[in-house]
């Protein structure tokens, strides 16, 4: 780096072709061997030219050309310089001010400026932070250049602070394996076992909030506003709304606020919310929860705060009953739908943001289906009262078999299902089984979250057509928002 | 994830740890995997040994919540610290064991991957303790590519102070390198393990 055009020059190449100062690379490149030289081995070489030409222009004559479109049309262009370097109100400050009426166009180009005024020692010296950051104006960045040229003890410092936002890049990991947490885990509970464990049922929904959170943590702040399309069906078909990743994970934090607001926790959208997980999110999006990354850290602690409270409460809490409004589910049950939604959002916000996103340990997929599978007689019984599907064929007296459906999941997490068909009242069985569908696990989540609609799902069936065909429907329709 | 932890959440943290309380490991782990898996790969770099020290390292906190005293500085410092200790540790029997004696060279560039994980590890020390706030300008600058005025925005503070809390964090960092380093720990490592 010391070989060349002073310690900024790995930014100096693109700055020309991108029009905005953000585009200059705020991370310093590979650093050879400047940390082996001692600081007064720093020379910074002379400016080629008046300010702010050196950077961008092919030969420092013509640079003044390339440099002014450069910084006219950087947003910065339109913030007022900081006052300090407005060096007493000359022709310097123009570039940074935008368009005073006086001024020719032509003195954008510092190089037209014979003498401009500098902003002092101390102004300089107090960007040197910002400017090892590469986080200053373009005229800012030409204006510190110089000065280093010119000042030892500034351009020492320099080359220090330039050598310290190296060691700023230490968090290596983008992707650390999810499997190492279980591992983790598993490895100290076997070591010292916990006295206040956290319950087997709530395992699920801790797993999939840590990995959505490694996930939020690795992205960047812009990819906050990333679009996401939310999915669902309604009825016979798939309804979708649009919000950010910021607004999925508002989404979620409202819904999971059913869950704390049945354990007695603060409910994150007030005492008088409603119950609907749509107006719950409606709701939580009107707070405004969802604009940017400041809903990470609520619902992170909520979700902390639920796993540590359902841990003190133990076994007992297993089946207090949480409201959806148009229905309940046991909290054991409750939790692991949230794992579910978390785990499906999470997918939709690594789409968004082209992240790659496994699916859930097999376990925790297991108990994910097995909870869909429960709900199924239940959600075609729903299709018969909105008149979507026929009558029951063949009723049978509560508690014995009745007509099923063979559900065969494969891959990670698979078993065998068998889905009472007329009635949620009877219990599904081998020995009635009027048909069979085959999907894989991922697929037939997919299925159950409303990602994918029953005629495109991939699924393998046999048997009597109509029960297939009410099943899918009905799994599709497990779906909300 | 390297946000404000205010002492309070550490000796918090500390208390639940001690008294048993699973959902507290979890806790731990997601706010300090990433720190100690990241700096047990520079030392060892080598991806399975790296995912062996993070296990020793929570185990070892997990078995001990009371090894950490909440007067000696952040939480965060003492789990570094730990991880150091133990990836050199590591990193040292591993090379011994597959050193041929009388074999220099590769000795040699093991220190020098020692002294550079240990200016490293120094360095996310002073990055840990720094004063928040600075800490919070140099994220917003680094990670989050923001420029200074819109560090000033995002933090509220005025341009003059956003440039200084870069100028302060940075010196305050470079401090790291320039500071010397005997053997394995950086000076204020304590060889705690």
């Amino acid at each position: 780096m010391s070989g060349r055009g002073g310690p900024s020059d790995d930014g100096e190449g693109r700055d020309g072709e991108h029009d905005e100062v953000r585009g200059v690379p705020r991370i310093p490149g590979p650093r050879g061997a400047a940390d082996d030289l001692p600081p007064e081995a720093y020379r910074p070489p002379p400016p080629p030219g008046p300010r702010g030409t050196r950077e961008r222009g092919p030969a420092p004559g013509g640079g003044s050309a390339a440099a002014s479109p450069a910084a006219a049309d950087a947003p910065e262009a339109d913030i007022p310089a900081p006052e300090a370097a407005i060096p007493d109100g000359t022709q310097g400050a123009a570039a940074g001010t935008g368009e005073p009426p006086g001024a020719d166009p032509a003195d954008h180009a510092p190089a037209a400026d014979p003498a401009p005024a500098a902003p002092s020692h101390g102004v300089l010296k107090s960007l040197l932070g910002a400017w090892a950051l590469s986080a200053c104006s373009a005229e800012e960045t030409a204006a510190v250049e110089e000065h280093l040229g010119e000042c030892a003890p500034c351009a020492d410092e320099a080359l220090r602070l330039r050598d310290a936002v190296g060691l700023l890049h230490t968090d290596r990991d983008l992707d650390l394996d999810p499997l190492l947490r279980f591992q983790v885990l598993e490895n100290c509970l076997v070591r010292r076992p916990a006295r206040i464990p956290v319950p087997v049922w709530a395992d699920a929904y801790d797993a999939e909030t840590a990995r959505l959170d490694a996930l939020l943590r690795d992205i960047g702040r812009s990819d906050w506003d990333a679009p996401v399309r939310l999915k669902w069906f309604e009825g016979e078909r798939q309804v979708d709304r649009r919000t950010t990743v910021g607004g999925v994970i508002a989404h979620l934090m409202g819904v999971d606020g059913l869950v704390a607001a049945a354990l007695g926790l603060q409910d994150p959208l007030g005492a008088e919310a409603p119950r609907q997980p749509a107006l719950r999110t409606e709701a939580a999006w009107d707070l405004g929860a969802g604009s940017g990354p400041r809903v990470r850290k609520p619902w992170r602690e909520q979700s902390h705060a639920l796993i540590r409270t359902v841990s003190f409460a133990g076994g007992g809490v297993a089946e207090l009953p949480v409201s959806y409004g148009s229905f309940a589910l046991p909290l054991r049950d409750s939790l692991l739908d949230r794992a579910f939604e978390c785990w499906i959002h999470a997918d939709d916000i690594a789409d968004a943001v082209d992240y790659p996103y496994p699916a859930p340990g097999g376990a925790h997929l297991h108990r994910m289906i097995d909870l869909a599978a429960r709900l199924l007689p239940a959600a075609l019984a729903e299709r018969r009262r909105a008149g979507l599907a026929g009558p029951p064929r063949q009723l049978v007296s509560a508690g014995s078999p009745g007509r099923s459906l063979h559900l065969e999941i494969e891959g990670s997490g698979g078993g065998h299902w068998y889905i009472a068909l007329d009635s949620p009242a009877a219990v599904g069985s081998a020995d009635h089984s009027v048909a069979q569908v085959a999907l894989d696990g991922v697929e037939f989540c997919r299925l159950v979250a409303g990602h994918v609609s029953p005629q495109e799902a991939a699924a393998g069936h046999d048997g009597d057509r109509e029960a297939v065909r009410e099943v899918l429907f009905a799994a599709a329709g497990l779906s909300r928002i | 994830m390297a946000k404000d932890a205010p002492p309070r959440w550490d000796r918090r943290m500390q208390q639940r740890l001690a008294r048993g309380e699973a959902a507290a490991l979890g806790e731990l782990y997601d706010r300090f995997a990433s720190l100690v898996h990241s700096q047990a790969h520079r030392v060892l770099e080598d991806e399975e040994a790296a995912g062996q020290v993070t296990r020793e390292v929570f185990g070892y906190i997990w078995e001990n919540p009371d090894a950490y005293d909440p007067r000696q500085g952040p939480m965060r410092a003492w789990v570094a610290r730990l991880t150091n200790t133990r990836a050199v540790r590591r990193l040292r029997e591993s090379e011994a064991a597959s050193l041929a004696p009388g074999d220099g060279g590769t000795s040699e560039e093991l220190e020098q991957r020692v002294l550079r994980a240990a200016v490293a590890a120094r360095a996310d020390y002073i990055r840990s303790s720094m004063p928040a706030p600075l800490r919070a300008a140099l994220e917003l600058a680094y990670f989050q590519r923001r420029d200074y005025r819109q560090t000033a925005a995002d933090l509220g503070v005025t341009e003059d102070e956003a440039r200084r809390r870069l100028r302060l964090g940075l010196q305050l960092l470079s401090t790291a390198h320039t500071r010397p380093l005997e053997g394995s720990s950086p000076p204020g490592y304590g060889r705690v393990l």
